[in-house]
């Protein structure tokens, strides 16, 4: 087996065996990072890399360090990393060095691990096929010609072609969820307030939430280990025990009970895509589940709730964008206004644009209550269906998004791309726990299936993705390297 | 109800974005049929559900009121665009 099909539990293996060092498994990525025409990463961090590994080396040699020491990762780039340029691949922040560590990017240094460099991402989170990045469009590893999904599109593409054995991502609306099922990889997001916000440069405030994406679940376990945690420096995070996330994976799922919402399964799903999903479902079963259909009724209301929220959000959020402190500032400016003005206008993208146009519109005098009061009362009838249906089963699956990856390009509306998000932005909404795990392929193109738990239980649906991948190996299939 | 470009371009100047002729027409378009999505919520009773703060219902945690930070200012000011005497430069605005 190639060195780079590894998972983290094999590398870290490896490792600790002698096999081949941090420094070598480092320039082995770094390599396959340079030959790569993905546009996975804005940034490669090369020379810090290889001084993370020769420390991790030198840890390793002394007995010293963890199981995560010196294996090497691909970094979001709306992440905070100190001295290196993080750009949340806006052309805003392309001049942006950090001068501060989000509190992941803190916790992954201190537990030895390797960045790589920062991943390609939609501009500020917005978007669902990474075809808003400033840094260009990224593609899917298993037909080049494919959006790889977004708005973690960087950091999926860069797991799913091996440059880099895991990835972090964030998920506001189904960020890590969607781009892990349209490249084939495993993705979890966590509950909200289970990881620190404190870093992460924010989209929509009480939707953001950062989670692992590796190759199995076993290694988002090992990952979500040290993401997660109670940050005093995030406002919003909970104060709450972090698990052993791989403490359960073993535990039989003999008698767990699977919700269908049937709203999930109807008018716009693709039919190879639900025959995929059925077919994993039905392998559950021989494992010892039983299947039970739930109702969502107000989830058809996700995509205007969501798609007012997240802007108003984002319109506030992204109002410290203004040209003064950091980030771009347009040349010239006759005064403080046109500085303003020029600089947002030159300096944020269209979709972003229209996000914030949205928000204003949407927070203003006499808009207020009718659009965003509105859908945060609707976004409170979205969780209380969960709630119900948390009665009656362990845990929901569906779809992750309605079709496979599409050609890049070929999306233009903006309506049109919220419609993708169908299946994603209820557990945002409500702020529960969603995992992509690969499920099969259509028309050689990675399908997913979503695993949706109930507050808190990661582990929980750790186990299940794991249990399921003990039995299905959809998870170690590869795309073709180009010769 | 939808927008006119006027008000589009009012709604982008309250946001402190310039919009070319070009832009205003199409985000005029845009904006319509995101608000029209929008207008499905009109037809759900949302009578005496609460709107949802926070997706855990959490309330704001205090904390001691101490200084916690350190006086990063130098290297915060580092990547500045036009600063000076500690402070951040930006065009007069007084005469």
């Amino acid at each position: 087996m190639s060195i780079h099909n590894k998972t983290i539990a094999q590398l870290s293996q490896g490792l600790k065996a002698g096999d081949f060092s941090s420094v070598e498994l480092t320039q082995h990525y770094l390599d396959r990072i340079n030959t790569s025409d993905l546009n996975a990463f804005i940034t490669v961090t090369d020379e810090l890399a290889m001084k993370q590994a020769q420390a991790a080396d030198d840890k390793i040699a002394k007995g010293a360090g963890n199981i995560l020491t010196g294996i090497p990762y691909a970094h979001k780039d709306i992440f905070c990393t100190n001295g290196v340029k993080t750009s949340a691949g806006s052309k805003m922040l392309d001049n942006f060095i950090s001068p501060y560590d989000a509190t992941v990017s803190h916790k992954l240094n201190q537990a030895d691990l390797v960045m790589l460099g920062k991943a390609n991402m939609d501009e500020f989170a917005m978007g669902s096929s990474n075809e808003n990045s400033y840094f260009g469009d990224v593609k899917n590893p298993w037909n080049e010609n494919k959006i790889p999904g977004g708005s973690s599109g960087g950091s999926a593409a860069a797991v799913a072609g091996r440059l880099a054995p895991f990835a972090t991502g964030t998920d506001t609306g189904g960020s890590i969820r969607q781009p892990a099922s349209l490249c084939g990889i495993t993705g979890l997001k966590p509950t909200y307030g289970r990881v620190s916000r404190y870093g992460m440069i924010a989209y929509a405030s009480s939707l953001d939430q950062a989670g692992p994406m590796t190759q199995t679940a076993h290694d988002a376990a090992l990952v979500l280990n040290v993401m997660a945690g109670f940050d005093e420096k995030d406002s919003t995070s909970t104060e709450r025990d972090v698990e052993d996330y791989t403490a359960s994976l073993n535990d039989s799922i003999k008698g767990l009970t699977i919700g269908l919402p049937k709203e999930f399964f109807s008018e716009g799903l693709d039919d190879e895509v639900a025959s995929q999903v059925m077919a994993a479902v039905k392998e559950f079963e021989s494992m010892g589940a039983t299947v039970k259909e739930v109702s969502l009724p107000n989830s058809a209301y996700a995509i205007p709730t969501y798609y007012i929220v997240a802007p108003c959000e984002c319109s506030s959020n992204l109002s410290r964008l203004d040209g003064v402190r950091y980030g771009y500032r347009c040349d010239d400016p006759k005064d403080l206004e046109d500085l303003y003005l020029r600089s947002r206008s030159e300096g944020f993208g269209e979709e972003v644009k229209r996000r914030i146009m949205i928000g204003a519109y949407a927070l203003s005098a006499g808009y207020y209550d009718a659009y965003y009061l509105k859908a945060q009362k609707t976004r409170h009838l979205i969780s209380e269906d969960f709630k119900k249906a948390f009665k009656d089963v362990d845990v929901i699956m569906g779809p992750v998004s309605p079709t496979t990856a599409f050609d890049l390009g070929s999306v233009k509306d903006p309506v049109s791309m919220y419609l993708a998000d169908i299946y994603t932005l209820s557990a945002n909404l409500a702020g529960l726990p969603g995992m992509s795990i690969p499920a099969g392929f259509s028309q050689n193109l990675p399908v997913g299936l979503q695993l949706i738990g109930n507050y808190w239980s990661e582990s929980k649906l750790l186990n299940i993705a794991h249990q399921f991948q003990q039995q299905t190996d959809w998870h170690t299939q590869t795309p073709e390297e180009k010769g | 109800m939808s927008l006119s470009e006027e008000q589009v371009g009012q709604i982008a100047y309250l946001a402190r974005l310039s919009l070319s002729s070009d832009e205003l027409q199409s985000n005029t378009k845009d904006l319509n049929s995101i608000l029209s999505l929008a207008e499905q919520l009109a037809q759900i009773d949302t009578d005496n559900i609460t709107p949802m703060a926070h997706p855990l219902h959490m309330t704001q945690r205090l904390r001691k009121d101490k200084v916690t930070e350190e006086d990063q200012s130098e290297s915060f000011q580092e990547i500045a665009p036009q600063t000076g005497k500690r402070h951040y430069l930006v065009p007069t605005v007084i005469e």
